[in-house]
C-alpha cells in the first residue's frame, strides 16, 4: 500500500506505460508561432483580419501535425490535427453569427434611443407651424404592430397546437388514420414556405372582405399557419417525454384521464412546452414576407389589428431599405434600428424561455 | 381486529378477490390463459413465475390497469367481494379507487412535494379535505409506510429528492392514502437495496391487517417471507399463453409442491 503510494509520488522507476509526449504547452507555442508567421506574411501582403486568421490556421495545422508526428506518434498527431480542424469549423460556424450581430448592433445603436421607441415616424411630415418637412425616426407603429400580430398569432396557435399535441399523444391510437393524417399534415406544414402562408391569409381575407383587406389579424392568421405545426411538434415531444409510469401511477389512484393530463402530465412537461412555445414565437416574430403580404406596410400608427395596414419591425427593416422615404439616410438608419430592436426582442424571448424552463423544471434537489 | 399499524381510523377492511376463467388478450394475442384463483381478504398472496408468464398482466387486470395499453381486453370474471370488475357499466376509475397499485419502479410525481404526493390521490379526485385532516392523513399514511420519521422535517421538499427505497415507500403511502380495499404490488422491491426491501416487507406484513395484498415478485425468498399463499405461473414457451400451474399455501408451494414444474422453479432447477 505505502509502496504503491510512494511510486505514485516519486516515479523513480520508469513507467512502462508512458509514451513520448510533446511538452505541455507545445500546442499553445505552436499557435503563437503560427500567428507571428501569419502576421509577418500579412506585413508583406497588406493587413486584414480574415487573412491573418486564415494564415494562422494554414501554418498551425501542418506544423502541429508534423511536430506531433515526429515527437509523439501517428494517433496523437491525427488527434491534434482533427482537434484543430474541429475548432476551426466551430469558429467558421460562429463567424457569420458574430459578424451579423456586430453589424446590426453597430449600425442600429446610433438610432436606438427613447424617441425611436416612443414616437411614430417614417415618412416626412409637414410641420404646420413652420411648413417645413420634418422627419421623425420613430418606430412605435412597428413595435406595436409586431407585438400585436405576434401576440394574436400566439393566442391562436398555442391552444390549437397544445390541444392537437394532447390528442396525438394521449388520445389517438397509434395506427388510427386521423392521427397519421394529422402527423403527416404537421410534417408538411412545418416545411411550408412562409410566403405561401402569407398568400393564404391574404387571399382568405380578400375573399371574405373584398380587395385591399390588409389587417394585422390577417397577418396573425398567416403567422399562425407557420406557428401551429412548430407548437404541435414541440408540445408533442415534451408530452412524450413524460414517463408512462406517472400516468399509470395517477390512474392507479383512481384519477380520471382528464385530470391526469391536466394535473400530472402537463405540469411535468410545462417547462419544455413553455420553452417550445417561446422559441416558436421567436421564429415567427422575424417573418417578413407573410406580414408584408397580409398586413402591407405603413408609416402611420395603427393599433387596431382588425382593419388597415400595420407595420412590423421586420417589414420596417425591409421597407426602410427597399422603399426609402424622402430622407434616404434616415430610412436606412431606421431599417437598422428596427433590425436591432428585433434582435433584442428575440434575445429577450430566449431569455424568457430559459427563465420559464428554470422556474417550472421539476424539482429534484434534496 | 387489532389496529397496530397506525392507520388509526382507517375504514379499510380488505376485500376478497375471486378470479373465474380469466383470459387476457393483447389484441389477438392470448397472454394469460384460463386462470381461476380465490384470494382471501386481509391476506398476502404472492405471484411467482418466470418472466413473461403473465403474472404482472394478471395483476394489472385486477384493477383494470391493463386497459392503459391499447388493444388489451379480457374474458371471464373478476369478483371483488362479489362485484364483477368487468360487468357492464363498471367504470375503471371507480375500480381503481378501491384497488390501489404500487409499481416496479418508484414513480413519485416530480412536480409535487412529499406531502403533495401523499395527498395526490385525494386532491386529484377533487375531494375536499380540510387542512388539519390533510395533515393527519399525510402523517398516518407516511407512518403506515414506515417513512414518517425519515421525512417529517422535509414534507415540502420534492418527492424525487428521496432515495429509491424512500421513494418506493412514498409511493406506497400515496397508494394507501386513498384507503383502497386491495393493494396490488408489481415487483415493488426489484429496484431496491436489501435494507429498503426489508422495510417494504415489514410494511407488507403490517398492511395485511387492513388490506388484501397481492404481490408479484421474482424473489422467491421474498414470496416465502411475506405471503400467506403463493401462486406459481408458467409458460410452455415463447408466444404461448401464461397459465396458473399451482396455487396453495406458501409453505406447501415451497416445501411440498404438487407439480413437478413448481418444484423445479422454487428449487432453482428451472427448465
Amino acid at each position: 500500500m505505502t509502496a504503491a503510494a510512494n511510486t505514485l509520488r516519486h516515479p523513480a522507476v520508469r513507467n512502462r506505460l508512458t509514451t513520448r509526449q510533446l511538452p505541455k504547452r507545445a500546442g499553445l507555442y505552436t499557435l503563437i508561432g503560427a500567428f507571428i508567421l501569419a502576421a509577418a506574411v500579412q506585413g508583406l501582403t497588406g493587413f486584414n483580419w480574415f487573412g491573418l486568421l486564415a494564415f494562422t490556421c494554414m501554418f498551425y495545422l501542418p506544423a502541429i501535425y508534423l511536430l506531433s508526428l515526429v515527437k509523439e506518434n501517428r494517433r496523437r498527431a491525427m488527434d491534434r490535427l482533427i482537434r484543430a480542424l474541429v475548432t476551426v469549423a466551430f469558429g467558421l460556424a460562429l463567424a457569420p453569427l458574430i459578424s451579423t450581430l456586430w453589424t446590426v448592433v453597430s449600425k442600429g445603436l446610433g438610432i436606438l434611443n427613447w424617441e425611436f421607441i416612443s414616437t411614430t415616424g417614417g415618412a416626412a411630415r409637414i410641420n404646420p407651424d413652420t411648413l417645413e418637412l420634418v422627419s421623425s425616426s420613430g418606430a412605435l407603429q412597428a413595435i406595436v404592430g409586431t407585438l400585436q400580430i405576434t401576440g394574436l398569432a400566439t393566442l391562436f396557435s398555442v391552444p390549437i397546437g397544445l390541444l392537437a399535441a394532447i390528442y396525438l399523444v394521449e388520445y389517438a391510437q397509434p395506427a388510427f388514420w386521423l392521427r397519421r393524417t394529422v402527423n403527416f399534415l404537421v410534417d408538411v406544414m412545418t416545411g411550408i414556405p412562409s410566403i405561401v402562408a402569407g398568400l393564404f391569409a391574404f387571399s382568405l381575407f380578400t375573399l371574405l372582405l373584398g380587395p385591399k383587406a390588409f389587417s394585422g389579424l390577417s397577418a396573425a392568421v398567416a403567422l399562425s399557419v407557420l406557428m401551429i405545426p412548430t407548437v404541435v411538434r414541440a408540445c408533442e415531444e415534451m408530452l412524450r417525454l413524460v414517463p408512462a409510469d406517472l400516468r399509470e401511477a395517477s390512474y392507479a389512484l383512481g384519477v380520471t384521464k382528464y385530470v391526469t393530463i391536466v394535473r400530472i402530465v402537463i405540469p411535468t412537461a410545462i417547462a419544455g412546452i413553455a420553452t417550445g412555445v417561446t422559441l416558436a414565437i421567436a421564429r415567427v416574430i422575424g417573418e417578413t414576407a407573410p406580414i408584408f403580404m397580409a398586413a402591407s406596410f405603413t408609416d402611420s400608427f395603427n393599433a387596431n389589428p382588425l382593419s388597415g395596414p400595420m407595420q412590423t419591425l421586420p417589414v420596417m427593416a425591409y421597407t426602410g431599405y427597399k422603399f426609402p422615404g424622402q430622407d434616404i439616410d434616415l430610412s436606412n438608419n431606421q431599417a437598422w434600428g428596427a433590425a436591432l430592436l428585433l434582435v433584442l426582442l428575440v434575445i429577450v424571448l430566449n431569455l424568457v424561455a430559459r427563465i420559464i424552463a428554470m422556474i417550472f423544471a421539476p424539482k429534484t434537489s434534496r | 381486529m387489532s389496529k397496530s399499524n397506525g392507520v388509526g381510523k382507517s375504514i379499510s377492511v380488505g376485500k376478497s378477490i375471486s378470479v373465474k376463467d380469466l383470459n387476457v388478450y393483447y389484441g389477438g394475442f392470448l397472454a394469460v390463459h384460463d386462470v381461476s384463483i380465490d384470494i382471501a381478504p386481509r391476506s398476502v398472496t404472492a405471484f411467482i413465475g418466470p418472466s413473461g408468464c403473465g403474472k404482472s398482466t394478471l395483476l394489472r387486470t385486477l384493477n383494470r390497469m391493463h386497459e392503459v395499453l391499447p388493444g388489451a381486453h379480457v374474458t371471464g370474471e373478476v369478483l371483488v367481494d362479489g362485484d364483477d370488475l368487468y360487468g357492464a357499466g363498471v367504470d375503471p376509475v371507480t375500480v381503481r379507487r378501491q384497488i390501489g397499485m404500487v409499481f416496479q419502479r418508484p414513480n413519485p410525481f416530480p412536480t409535487m412535494s412529499i406531502k403533495e404526493n401523499v395527498l395526490a390521490g385525494v386532491r386529484l379526485n377533487n375531494r375536499r379535505i380540510s387542512r388539519s385532516a390533510a395533515d393527519e392523513l399525510v402523517e398516518t399514511s407516511l407512518h403506515s409506510a414506515n417513512l414518517w420519521n425519515e421525512v417529517k422535517d422535509r414534507l415540502d421538499k420534492p418527492g424525487q429528492g428521496l432515495s429509491g427505497g424512500q421513494q418506493q415507500r412514498l409511493c406506497i403511502a400515496r397508494a394507501i392514502a386513498v384507503e383502497p380495499q386491495v393493494l396490488l404490488m408489481d415487483e415493488p422491491c426489484s429496484a431496491l437495496d436489501p435494507i429498503s426491501t426489508l422495510a417494504v416487507e415489514d410494511l407488507i406484513n403490517e398492511l395485511k391487517d387492513s388490506y388484501t395484498v397481492v404481490i408479484v415478485t421474482h424473489n422467491m425468498q421474498q414470496a416465502a417471507r411475506v405471503s400467506d399463499k403463493t401462486a406459481f405461473f408458467n409458460i410452455a414457451g415463447t408466444g404461448k399463453p401464461g397459465k396458473l400451474i399451482e396455487y396453495a399455501q406458501t409453505a406447501t408451494i415451497f416445501n411440498n409442491p404438487a407439480q413437478k414444474s413448481t418444484e423445479d422453479y422454487v428449487s432453482g432447477r428451472f427448465g
